[in-house]
This record gives structure tokens, sequence and C-alpha cells, in this order.
């Protein structure tokens, strides 16, 4: 069983960084709501409020490392061009899927959508673990920044699954591959 | 027990902030699309292409609106319901923006 660098970054960057971030979704509604809910009368004991904000902040690094290593590691691979005169486009996933029109679609579609639609999730979860840390169970004191934060909250979701899902599908049908090959262990 | 309360200034910046910055990332990544010396000249670093510009410029859009707003709002109390109405709409705008066919659309493609 081997695996390629490509293989085990895009992994990384797609399951370590990207699924993790999903899965810690309905925990940060949850840790927004239960601060909000507590407010400032009941505050939460040292120990929570630091939980929870450090749940919060790591949510917002996986959403950058996501982003970044997506667009500055995995990317240019994705789109690198293929010398003159290649006919094997497996090393080169945007002009492979370009290749054919029952593929292009995912490419100027998925791809183009997820490229941009995916920066909206650091920003606005940094915004969110911001406002989180400075007003912690004050937000129950101003409902329209807990809307703002949840409303953000939401939107970050739905971008990292359009990102994701469309992700998924061009890793199936283009995936990045090449660099170094690892075997991981070989049956006798 | 009574608990005085922080001003929304700094958290209404942070949030018309984050709407800025997707904004610009919307219109920038459209402005890219559609024209191709716009796109060009988004190639601030080359494997990456136009998204390394079109990204970039949002992040300083977002964190030099960020910085501005802030000290600008830094001790006062701002009206949250003009700031959320602000930032969603800009949000819904760069979502729209981000959207392939909504790009071709007003492309007239």
């Amino acid at each position: 069983m081997e695996i390629s660098f490509r293989d085990m970054i895009t992994v990384l960057h797609g399951m370590g960084f990207g699924a993790l971030f999903m899965l810690a979704f309905s925990g940060a509604i949850g840790v927004i709501y239960a601060t909000a809910v507590a407010g400032p009368a009941r505050p939460l004991s040292r120990l929570t409020t630091m939980m929870f904000r450090f749940y919060l902040i790591s949510m917002a690094t996986l959403a950058w490392l996501a982003t970044l290593s997506g667009a500055y590691v995995i990317y240019p691979w994705y789109r690198a061009a293929a010398p003159a005169g290649t006919t094997d486009l497996s090393l080169y996933p945007r002009l492979l899927l370009l290749s054919s029109p029952l593929t292009a679609g995912w490419h100027d579609y998925g791809m183009e959508w997820k490229e941009h639609v995916a920066w909206l999730t650091p920003i606005a979860m940094t915004m969110v673990a911001y406002v989180f840390i400075k007003y912690g169970p004050q937000l129950a004191l101003h409902r329209h920044m807990r809307n703002a934060v949840l409303g953000f909250t939401a939107v970050a979701f739905f971008a990292t699954a359009v990102a994701g899902v469309f992700g998924a599908f061009l890793n199936k049908y283009a995936p990045v591959r090449g660099g170094h090959e690892y075997i991981l262990f070989e049956d006798k | 027990m009574a608990v005085q309360s922080l001003p929304t200034g700094p958290g209404a910046a942070a949030i018309l902030a984050a709407g800025i910055g997707s904004l610009v990332l919307g219109l920038c990544a459209f402005a890219a699309d559609a024209e191709p010396s716009v796109g060009h000249a988004f190639v601030f670093w080359v494997p990456t292409g136009a998204l390394s510009g079109v990204t970039t410029t949002a992040i300083i859009a977002w964190l030099g609106s960020w910085l501005g707003l802030s000290r600008r709002w830094r001790a006062r109390d701002v009206s949250l319901v003009r700031v959320n109405v602000a930032a969603f709409a800009m949000l819904l705008v760069a979502l729209l923006l981000t959207f392939p066919p909504f790009m071709d659309l007003l492309q007239g493609r």
C-alpha cells in the first residue's frame, strides 16, 4: 500500500483540516449559544470559558490552514501546465478535466466556485472567534451581535460544505497525484 | 449583579469588516473572471494564478477596514441592526459573485 506525497497533502487538506473543521461546526453553535444563554449574570467557569475560546480559535486556525494549503500548495499542482506534446494528463488535473466536455464542468463550475467561496470561511470564523472572545457572555445582552455571529458561522458552514463536496468530486475525477511515493506496507 | 456592558463598536467593526472583506473577494473574483487584463493583474504569484491576487486583495481590504473601523468605533455604541444589514447584504453579494453560473449570467454568457 503506497501513497504519493501530493495524495498525502491533499488528504491532510481535505480530511485533516477541512473535515475536522466541518465536524466542529455543531460544537461552535453550541458554544456560542451556551455562552449567550448563561449571560453575564451567570458567568461560566474560567476553565469552561478558556475551553470555549480555544475551541473557536482552533476552528479559525483550521479554516486558515485548509484554505491556505488548498490555495498555495494543492491548487498549483492542480493547475500545472503540461509540457508541449504531453498526452497523459493524469498529473495535470485541470487539463484532464477540461479535455472532455463531460468533465469540464467540474473545473468550470466546481473548482471555480470552490476556490473562491472557501475564503469566506476563515474571514467569517476569525470574526466569530474575535467577537466571542471580546464579548463572551455579554453576547446575551447584544442579540443582534449574537445573530451576526451565528449567521456568519452558518455561511462559513455552507462555504466549507461547497468546498468539501466539490473537493471530493474533483479528487475523484481528476486526483492530484505525484511526488515521492511512500510505501506504507507491502503484502507478503 | 449589575454588569457593565461593553460598547458594541469593536464587535460591529469586526462584523462589518468581515462583510467588506467578503464583498471585495466577490468583486475581485468576478472582475478577474470577466476581464482578462484584470485577471492578469491579479497574478501576484504565478503558480496560484489570479486567485493569489484576488484573495490577497480581499484580505488586505478586510484587515484594513477592520483596523480603521476599530479605531473609529473603539469606545462607541453602534447600531448593530444597520451594521448587520450592511454586513449580510455584502456577504450575500459575495456569495452570488463567487457562484460561477451567476458570474456567467452577469457577463451574458
